[in-house]
């Protein structure tokens, strides 16, 4: 794995010194449309996202991936125990084209 | 708040009140499609929520944080069987995100000169046809050689094979990915990342549905392999995208987990099938899902957006039905036989 690691690096390096400057050049930004959550008909867990959205967005960013990773991986894990459960080799499968 | 039946449920975000079962049944269907053949399935996903009610800026984040989530349950379960080949992943990731980056901002380039639409799924229908033509050459091939019985047949061996020829090609680093059973240089991973990662960037989706393909035809990984590392990159790179997509503010958190919900079960089915499926199975049922979305692009060119939505929508549930019927079948079998040789 450092081996790995230590190619991935230079292979890297070498990647940002070929890559020409022009190819990497920025283009016209895009107008942002701003949206509101409307946090007048919300309570509870809502409102406190809603306000969170409403008032910094870097913060709403970083609880999504959060969420995100939390419930995906806990769901994985969960669903890894149910489906053992059931009785069938889900650790093992032979490749065939 | 009240909502106004059982069945809506209120969208903090987007203040709009959604059919929530129709929720969990997207994101069961994409679990079941993303896990059997390792795509994120932005392309049915989509449509199905814009098709709910979702406007489409809403529908493309909430997409990408639902594909990110959804990709982790496959990933966790491609991994037990071993069908991720971690190191092959990270190597063409970062090619891929530099490639993501550089597509962006072709298409901003072409925003600007006002082609954009056009071009793009133009290029897209192209590239879904070839797709289609090397799918169905290689599965035709194989029938053929399976017919003639030329030799011993190698199980491991498709129709097609470009990759023996690529690993031919010996630029240091030169590696051993132990998963996907394959030594090459690093380049070579690397520069299909890159160009998919380009493409996925320019065309404005995750990628997988190219990079599947050219890890089997170009990497040489077998499809089960293919299938899970390209599930771990959806994986990564969804995480990202569903980053900056709520720095735009265009993400429904809620309508995510919910869809996660369906998704937990459907990724178990998707990606439990693959064991009970011949890789030319697994690829032959990509090439129809290949046709259905080149049709539809065609369609929505044409200003045909619900028709589109529509055909996606009664291919994915023919897929699903498929799918859960290889899964379903295989388990039973499984079952029956464990049960035989312990009596």
């Amino acid at each position: 794995m450092k081996a790995f690691l230590y190619r991935l690096l230079t292979s890297i390096t070498m990647v940002y010194l070929l890559i020409p400057a022009p190819v990497s050049a920025g283009g016209k930004k895009a107008k942002p449309l701003v949206h509101v959550a409307d946090t007048r008909v919300l309570s509870g867990t809502y409102l406190y996202f809603a306000n969170m959205y409403n008032e910094n967005l870097l913060l709403f960013g970083i609880w999504t991936v959060v969420v995100l990773t939390a419930l995906g991986s806990g769901i994985g894990f969960l669903m890894d125990i149910i489906m053992s459960k059931i009785g069938l080799d889900l650790r093992s499968r032979e490749l065939r084209e | 708040m009240e909502a106004s039946a059982w069945y809506m449920m209120y969208m903090p975000i987007s203040g709009i009140e959604i059919f929530w079962p129709g929720l969990v049944l997207i994101g069961f269907a994409v679990g079941v499609i993303g896990g059997f053949f390792g795509m994120g399935g932005a392309w049915l996903v989509t449509p199905g929520l814009n098709i709910l009610g979702f406007p489409m800026a809403f529908a493309i984040g909430t997409d990408i944080a639902h594909i990110a989530g959804k990709s982790m349950i496959a990933t966790i379960r491609h991994a037990k069987f071993g069908n991720v080949d971690v190191p092959l992943g990270l190597a063409m990731l970062i090619f891929t995100m530099l490639g993501i980056e550089i597509g962006a901002r072709i298409v901003i380039y072409l925003e600007a000169i006002g082609l954009v639409g056009p071009v793009v799924r133009w290029v897209y229908v192209g590239f879904l046809a070839c797709i289609f033509l090397m799918v169905l050459t290689d599965i035709l091939k194989k029938r053929r050689r399976e017919r003639e019985k030329i030799g011993e047949e190698d199980k491991l061996k498709g129709g097609i094979d470009w990759a023996s020829t690529l690993h031919k090609i010996r630029i240091p680093p030169m590696m051993h990915f132990e998963m996907a059973g394959i030594y090459c240089s690093l380049w070579l991973p690397g520069l299909v990342g890159f160009v998919t990662g380009i493409l996925a960037g320019f065309l404005g989706i995750g990628g997988g549905m190219l990079r599947m393909p050219a890890l089997i035809y170009l990497v040489g990984c077998p499809t089960h392999v293919a299938v899970g590392t390209d599930l771990f990159e959806v994986m990564v790179s969804g995480l990202y995208g569903a980053f900056t997509y709520t720095l735009k503010g265009r993400i429904e958190l809620i309508a995510v987990v919910v869809m996660l919900c369906g998704a937990a079960v459907g990724a178990q089915i998707g990606t439990v099938a693959t064991k009970y499926s011949r890789g030319m199975g697994i690829r032959f049922w990509f090439m129809v899902c290949i046709v259905v979305c080149m049709i539809s692009i065609i369609f929505k060119q044409y200003g045909l957006t619900l028709i589109a939505g529509i055909l996606i929508l009664a291919v994915v549930a023919l897929v699903c039905a498929i799918i859960m019927g290889i899964m379903f079948k295989g388990a039973a079998v499984e079952l029956r036989e464990k049960k035989a040789a312990g009596k």
